[in-house]
């Protein structure tokens, strides 16, 4: 019994101690937009957004009260009718690349959008030699 | 040119097992430095968050002399930590202005009658707004602000007592 109960507690997930705030969530931080394609927006930008406070997580996953923040800020400005790409912008201008899980098209991200065509070029190349070596 | 190239795999193989090692063994850097400083502070006029203190506006940080700007709040626990730190400099004479991130106001009362009250100024962030804008990640952190108005130094993580030295330097540097 003893055992059982020490495997349930092994088992239950990790609860982060740090403290938070008392006050209730922002509006917007749980809340959809009533408008079907602006939710859509929001979610979809809140998806890509890293939470600071929990740092492998989207601020979409999150349950720290900065990321209940920063969602009621981006659905209260995507119903302002700000573009989700500038409030990602916005969002990198302060935190840097790293607040945005989406890759950018900087040049020090050239390789990781080429080596899907380097790879493909390569595999071509490959095969034709086989074929041919088949034909012969 | 078949003998070398069947040494390819293993030694892309190899490679890889070194990238990861030096990944898995470097020392990690999760702070997130926020890309403003050596910026003009964002604009923000905050209500008062404090019952004996006025609130906060940008406009107020740029008075020609170079003064701190400390995030914190009630609920965290370091901020209480840096608080005899910050006393410290205030008794040097830094002018020390603060926000409060997602707080009430009896909250701030308490912890200031705990702690110590070294602000001249509390501003209330009920949402976390402003301290996005600044590109601040946490609580407690403290930004050096030049009299221009301009994030000159962003200290992340509570100030410990070895940290006063260097913060007093900072705030000599933004003069």
């Amino acid at each position: 019994m003893r055992l059982i109960l020490a495997l349930l507690l092994a088992l239950m997930p990790a609860v982060p101690v740090w403290a938070q705030t008392a006050l209730p969530p922002a509006p917007w931080a749980d809340r959809q937009i009533p408008d079907a394609s602006q939710e859509r927006e929001a979610k979809a930008l809140m998806e890509t957004i890293r939470c600071l406070t929990c740092q492998s997580q989207s601020i979409a996953d999150s349950n720290a009260s900065m990321a209940a923040d920063m969602r009621s800020q981006i659905r209260e400005r995507i119903m302002a009718g700000e573009r989700p790409e500038a409030i990602r912008a916005w969002l990198v201008s302060r935190y840097g690349d790293w607040v945005s899980y989406e890759p950018t098209a900087a040049p020090i991200l050239w390789p990781l959008w080429g080596a899907p065509l380097l790879l493909l070029a390569l595999g071509a190349l490959l095969l034709r030699g086989r074929i041919r070596r088949r034909r012969s | 040119m078949r003998k070398v190239l069947i040494w390819v795999p293993l030694l892309l193989f190899l490679a890889f097992i070194a990238l990861f090692a030096s990944g898995l063994f470097k020392p990690d850097d999760r702070i997130i430095h926020s890309r403003l400083v050596g910026q003009a502070l964002p604009a923000f006029d905050l209500p008062a968050a404090a019952s004996d203190r006025p609130g906060l506006s940008s406009a107020q940080m740029a008075g020609g002399k170079p003064r701190l700007l400390n995030i914190f709040a009630s609920w965290c626990v370091p901020c209480a930590a840096e608080a005899p730190q910050l006393m410290v400099l205030k008794q040097a004479g830094v002018e020390i202005d603060a926000i409060a991130i997602r707080d009430a106001r009896a909250d701030v009362d308490g912890f200031l009658a705990r702690n110590g009250n070294p602000f001249a100024r509390i501003g209330l962030d009920a949402r976390s707004a402003v301290q996005i804008a600044l590109g601040s990640s946490g609580v407690p952190e403290t930004f050096v602000i030049d009299g221009a108005g301009r994030i000159a130094y962003q200290h992340i993580g509570e100030i410990r007592a070895d940290d006063v030295p260097m913060i007093l330097e900072k705030l000599r540097d933004a003069q």
